[in-house]
């Protein structure tokens, strides 16, 4: 296991930023995946006294702060209730109860795991990351860029007029994903589709309303017009969970299974 | 570094290093139904209630519970006798490793729903692994002591119109 030599409990988020600025130190969210590393870390700045740990609904967003964990998603009623189950569903197959109740949403968005079904599900959404000096920045840029040594603060979901449908592949229970699926339509007939476990980092491809129209006009299979159109354009490979040829067949078929769920 | 905390009710000062997991300090302290299975935060053996919620022990800090509450099986001898009697009963267990850390969610579960259903058993104890067994007899061993405590807590209330008839 890593071996930290001092621990903060750090009192405000300048202080995190400051000892985060050295490279041995790190932020721990949960610790899951960090415990499992052999380097040695510096200080272990924890967030845990910033009251980052809720979720706040508010008229238009959710506001989930970086320390809210994965066992607080899953029971959140305003979020279930907004995503008709799809944040329940994206989590709820990640290990157990006592691994969900120590797993932070922090974490699984900072690290930009290619196995992170929370990054599926929450690129799917309007979503944006507030980082201490970064400011407000649209998830898909992080998952992209991400933020060096910044501090991930909280994550914003915006809620529309969308609705939402999570899927996953796993080859045994509480295994990680093979494939993860999360499928967004939005009130003009667009889609927003989140492919993960690729095994890379999790994607967002996006269907235009315009494309559905035009199908819609042909008395086309739109789900299977989709289907097709995403198993052209993902990206996958191959490791030991599952072939390049396999995860594309298989995002092929979780999106249509999508499609024909939200139409 | 000193930390304070509640261990079964107890509160107790304890010397740690840094970087020492609570698995570690809870066995240093005796309690040593809390074991260590496969150290990659899967199979839920380490399983302790931090607050009154199941965490895997083997993947917090220690440090980090100081001035809260953590609760081993062995501060839940009575509960944990009650419900053990009917995994005993199915004889689900072969070596008995997983059974600590199957007891403590287990009975988390029953807090949180006090009757589940056959599918949020399983979903609940999906991260309590068990290698000798497949599962069955443990099913079958809560699916009894949910039938035994529903029998129980029907005893216990009184038949229609008999609290009129005692007035």
């Amino acid at each position: 296991m890593m071996t930290i030599r001092e621990y903060r409990r750090v009192e405000s988020l300048e202080e995190a930023w400051e000892l985060n600025q050295k490279k041995p130190n790190r932020v721990i969210g949960g610790m899951l995946w960090l415990k499992m590393g052999h380097g040695r870390v510096g200080t272990a700045i924890d967030l845990s006294g910033l009251g980052l740990n809720q979720i706040e609904e508010k008229e238009d967003r959710f506001e989930i702060g970086a320390m809210v964990t994965l066992r607080d998603l899953e029971l959140h009623a305003g979020l279930e209730a907004y995503t008709d189950g799809a944040v329940r569903e994206s989590v709820r197959h990640i290990v157990g109860v006592q691994f969900r109740n120590l797993a932070t949403v922090g974490g699984s968005i900072f690290g930009r795991f290619g196995f992170s079904d929370v990054l599926t599900m929450f690129l799917a959404m309007k979503t944006e990351v507030e980082l201490y000096k970064g400011g407000i920045v649209p998830l898909e840029t992080f998952a992209r860029e991400g933020a060096g040594r910044d501090i991930l603060v909280k994550v914003i979901v915006h809620k529309e007029n969308a609705d939402l449908c999570y899927q996953s592949v796993r080859n045994t229970k509480t295994d990680f994903p093979v494939l993860t699926c999360a499928t967004a339509r939005e009130e003009d007939g667009s889609y927003r589709i989140a492919i993960g476990a690729r095994p890379a980092r999790a994607v967002l491809m996006s269907v235009s309303a315009q494309f559905v129209e035009e199908l819609q006009k042909q008395n086309a299979d739109l789900a299977q017009a989709i289907s097709e159109k995403v198993r052209a354009e993902i990206v996958t490979d191959s490791n030991l969970r599952g072939s390049a040829q396999y995860r594309r067949h298989l995002a092929g078929v979780l999106v249509r299974r999508a499609v024909e769920r939200l139409e | 570094m000193q930390i304070t905390f509640v261990l079964n009710g107890r509160k107790v000062s304890e010397e740690i290093e840094p970087d020492m997991l609570l698995i570690d300090l809870v066995r240093r302290m005796g309690c040593y139904s809390v074991k260590r299975g496969c150290e990659t935060s899967n199979c839920g053996l380490c399983t302790v209630f931090l607050d009154e919620k199941p965490v895997l022990s083997c993947s917090v800090l220690a440090v980090r519970v100081d001035g809260r509450t953590v609760t081993t099986l062995e501060g839940l001898q009575e509960e944990a006798e009650e419900f053990g009697a009917f995994i005993a009963d199915q004889g689900a267990e072969q070596c008995g490793f997983c059974n600590p850390g199957f007891i403590m969610n287990a009975l988390a579960l029953f807090r949180e729903n006090e009757f589940p259903s056959e599918e949020e058993i399983k979903e609940y104890l999906a991260g309590n692994l068990c290698r000798c067994s497949g599962y069955e007899g443990q099913l079958r061993g809560i699916l009894a002591f949910l039938d035994w405590k529903k029998n129980k807590q029907q005893e216990k209330k009184p038949v229609q119109g008999e609290e009129k008839r005692k007035k």
